[in-house]
């Protein structure tokens, strides 16, 4: 019998998409079996309580969790996210119910014997409830008490060999594509590259130090699988500077009908036969491609890498063999001046361990902004404020057309002043002696 | 219950510490057939949906099943998953950005055992446990935030609405019938957690009412200054008032400038704004992150507010559905719905879904504003032209 009636919640039992009521209800009855005789160290019934105080929610139609809460492990300023529900006497199960960030390897590849060391300790210490991930890519331990925190982050370290994520004004737990390990369009090792400057900048991600917070994202090429150009202040995007490697046999292999366009990724509908030209020919943005019924040919010089004809046709159409990535920075959401995609910084940069081409520019870049971003002022904002021709003079990049997607077309410009001849210390007598008042 | 120590002294809490080890290095974890052939693969096909096969310059196969998940899941559920992997993966499983999870195996058999045993799960209430898709040119998971299960500053729930939303495109996660993949975002609040802001399909929470001030507390519990200096548009200063016949400091919030962001509430307590009548969904369309032939683009308002309808959101899940079905009927195949879009012109895009447009869809945000308006005589005559 659950303990709290919750007749709203039962609705979401229905339907075929996997129900976290549902889920939420089957870990309740577990907790309360206690088939392993576990000494619960937070309240067995926390699920249920979750659920109850969910349905009042839904009653009700605001939050039901207290404004912040700060709570953590001594030697760290993040990591955990503090949170107390407003009706502790009605739902004691959830009247501590923090969030424990862990950070998860990069790609979130695991073996079971890991995910279950994972789910004892958590069963044990916590609510048995998780997000398998947070969108930054933790791995999100869900709702347990504070005198657990830091019995949790001791098992974890000696026992896991892992570490909590990031949360506040820092480096945020880096997150990459599953890259090499999975896909032939990957341009650099995604995964190293990411789980490389997480370690190298685990001082950052611990113990907050910037005017807000920072991410990095990693994609290893431009089809964006982690969705570094919107959702990290700091993207490393894959890329090549050569041709497009073109198997001439399987492109009329293509043609032919013999592979499927997309590897197959409009099978459930009918979109009739495979046409070249208007499929990848006539949808090149460049218009770089030419098809003469029997050779592909791509003007590589005029290509922007936009993956297009490579998607379509992955069997035939390759990424080059100079592989490296480009830079993009200031990515954020909408608060507080409006949201921003990822801006061009370094078109190609190669990415070799132990990858100090991308260090260099990152630290650069926080050299500038620890000391110039305002309070909770986002780099993207940073930016904005004080002009891309700034984030080019800190990083020693030169500007480049590449940089821009159109020249400016107000002519409010700003010289230096030694670009002037004279500089800019001028006698109004001298003026006069020119121009009578 | 009685107290279980790990081995953490409280008495000296920086002892046996160990700080700065970061994550689990992925090589780890990866199955044997991936760490063979890392950085080795030649191509890939989507068999049907939801099953993908890499093929390796070594001729090495790996078949790859995607399942949907709920994202807030239990130890419970995590560990059916971990007995499937041992039962069929060799102990190794995957999760993906989207966070649906991925099995994979290195024969065909295998996959074949795999997917059946998969598709025969069911949780108690009838739902999927793991649903089979999320491939190619359909809709997979909704990335998605807190709300109500554990956020303090949502203006709707996510897990809900979600559950909701993909029940209703349910075909579409375990098909592969639209024009391109159509990526559905949701955030419960204008912090735009995840990638509403880039989204095929964008659901963001929204309030309609200005905060509440708690004077009594304000100035105990915020950093005045910097609830002034969370604001956009410049609504709040500072100010006095009189309180019991005591002069406190607290703030002065301008309704007529306030669009309800919620930014100060999350720099002070003391200025809530959560309302079950004003809150909702606003709804955008169009954005996208890939640089597949268009460059990336940002989500679109087209629907400035649906009511928040626990359990189901139905307002919200109608809208949703017809704009995929409008988008699927009328795109062109690779066409993004952000493509589609402006390729049609937004005026169509409103006449073809039947969206009613509003004022409200007008940005009146700063300079770039203006950007957004029509500098052209280049407009197609719809029915909102009388």
């Amino acid at each position: 019998m659950a303990k709290h009636p919750t007749p709203m919640l039962d609705e979401l039992e229905k339907g075929p998409w996997p129900s976290f009521v549902s889920d939420i209800k089957q870990e309740a009855e577990a907790r309360a079996k206690n088939e392993k005789g576990l000494d619960y160290q937070i309240p067995v019934d926390c699920p249920e309580d979750l659920l109850g105080v969910l349905e009042l929610t839904y009653h009700d139609q605001e939050t039901h969790w207290k404004h912040g809460g700060i709570v953590g492990v001594f030697g760290y300023g993040g990591g955990v996210i503090g949170r107390y529900c407003d009706q502790p006497q009605q739902f004691p199960g959830v009247a501590h119910f923090h969030t424990v960030r862990v950070n998860q390897p990069s790609g979130k590849y695991y073996t079971t014997d890991y995910l279950r060391s994972i789910c004892d300790l958590w069963d044990l210490r916590g609510s048995g409830l998780t997000n398998m991930h947070g969108s930054t890519g933790d791995i999100v331990l869900l709702g347990t008490t504070t005198p657990q925190l830091e019995e949790i982050f001791y098992e974890l370290t000696h026992n896991l060999n892992t570490d909590l994520g990031g949360s506040g004004s820092n480096l945020r737990t880096p997150a990459a594509c599953l890259g090499k390990s999975r896909c032939e369009y990957a341009c650099y090792d995604s995964q190293l590259l990411c789980h490389t400057l997480t370690n190298e900048y685990q001082d950052e991600l611990h113990r907050p130090a910037f005017p807000y917070k920072f991410k990095f994202k990693f994609d290893a090429c431009p089809n964006g699988c982690v969705a570094a150009i919107a959702r990290s202040d700091f993207s490393v995007i894959g890329m090549w500077k050569d041709d497009i490697k073109i198997d001439q046999e399987k492109v009329k292999a293509y043609v032919g009908g013999e592979f499927a366009p997309n590897a197959g990724a409009h099978s459930g509908r009918d979109w009739g036969k495979f046409d070249i030209e208007a499929e990848v020919v006539d949808r090149c943005p460049t218009s770089c491609m030419s098809w003469d019924g029997s050779t592909l040919k791509i003007d590589n010089s005029e290509c922007v890498r936009c993956m297009h004809c490579i998607n379509v046709m992955p069997r035939a159409l390759k990424i080059g063999d100079e592989t490296g990535a480009s830079i993009c920075c200031g990515a954020k959401a909408p608060i507080l001046d409006g949201a921003q995609m990822g801006s061009l910084l370094v078109p190609f940069i190669p990415v070799e361990e132990p990858f100090d081409e991308i260090k260099e520019v990152i630290e650069n870049i926080w050299d500038w902004w620890m000391e110039e971003g305002k309070n909770r002022e986002r780099l993207g904002e940073t930016m904005k404020r004080m002009g891309f021709q700034k984030l080019l003079e800190v990083t020693g990049i030169d500007a480049i057309p590449q940089h821009v997607s159109e020249p400016r077309n107000n002519p409010y410009i700003f010289f230096k002043e030694e670009e002037v001849p004279g500089g800019w210390t001028r006698d109004i007598a001298d003026y006069r002696s020119r121009h009578q008042r | 219950m009685a107290f279980i120590s790990s081995g953490y002294n409280p008495d000296k809490p920086m002892e046996d510490r160990i700080t700065d080890i970061g994550p689990r290095k992925f090589d780890e974890f990866l199955p044997p057939v991936i760490k063979k052939n890392f950085g080795e693969w030649d191509y890939h096909e989507i068999l049907e949906p939801g099953i993908l096969v890499h093929v390796a310059k070594s001729g090495d196969k790996v078949y790859t099943i995607r399942c949907g998940g709920a994202r807030l899941m239990t130890t419970s559920h995590i560990r059916e998953m971990l007995e499937i992997a041992d039962k069929h993966c060799g102990g190794h499983l995957r999760f993906t950005t989207r966070n649906n999870v991925e099995f994979m195996v290195d024969d065909e058999a295998k996959m074949k055992a795999l997917k059946e045993d998969l598709a025969s799960r069911k949780f108690a209430g009838g739902s999927n446990k793991f649903p089979i898709g999320g491939t190619g040119a359909g809709i997979t998971n909704i990335v998605h935030t807190q709300g109500w299960v554990h956020c303090h500053t949502p203006a709707t729930d996510a897990s809900g609405p979600v559950k909701a939303v993909m029940d209703d495109c349910y075909e579409h996660f375990t098909s592969m019938d639209l024009p391109a993949p159509l990526r559905i975002s949701l955030a419960c609040c204008l912090n735009m957690c995840g990638a509403v802001h880039a989204s095929d399909i964008g659901l963001v929470g929204i309030h309609r009412k200005p905060p509440i001030i708690d004077h009594s507390v304000l100035d105990n519990v915020c950093e005045i200054p910097l609830a002034v200096s969370a604001c956009p548009l410049g609504a709040i200063k500072p100010t006095k008032t009189e309180l019991q016949g005591e002069k406190v400091n607290t703030v002065a919030v301008n309704e007529n400038r306030c669009m309800y962001c919620g930014n100060c509430y999350t720099m002070c307590p003391a200025l809530p704004l959560a309302d079950k009548e004003g809150d909702g969904i606003a709804i955008m369309v169009g954005g996208k992150i890939s640089n597949r032939i268009s460059e990336p683009k940002f989500s679109k308002v087209v629907v400035a507010y649906v009511p928040n309808e626990p359990p189901r959101w139905p307002t919200l899940t109608k809208t949703v559905k017809n704009i995929v079905e409008v988008y699927s009927k009328n795109a062109r195949k690779y066409e993004r719905l952000g493509d589609w879009a402006e390729r049609i012109g937004w005026e169509k895009f409103f006449e073809l879904t039947g969206i009613p447009f509003t004022h409200h869809c007008i940005d009146d945000f700063r300079d770039p504003a203006y950007y957004t308006w029509r500098q052209s005589t280049q407009f197609k005559f719809t029915s909102h032209v009388k």
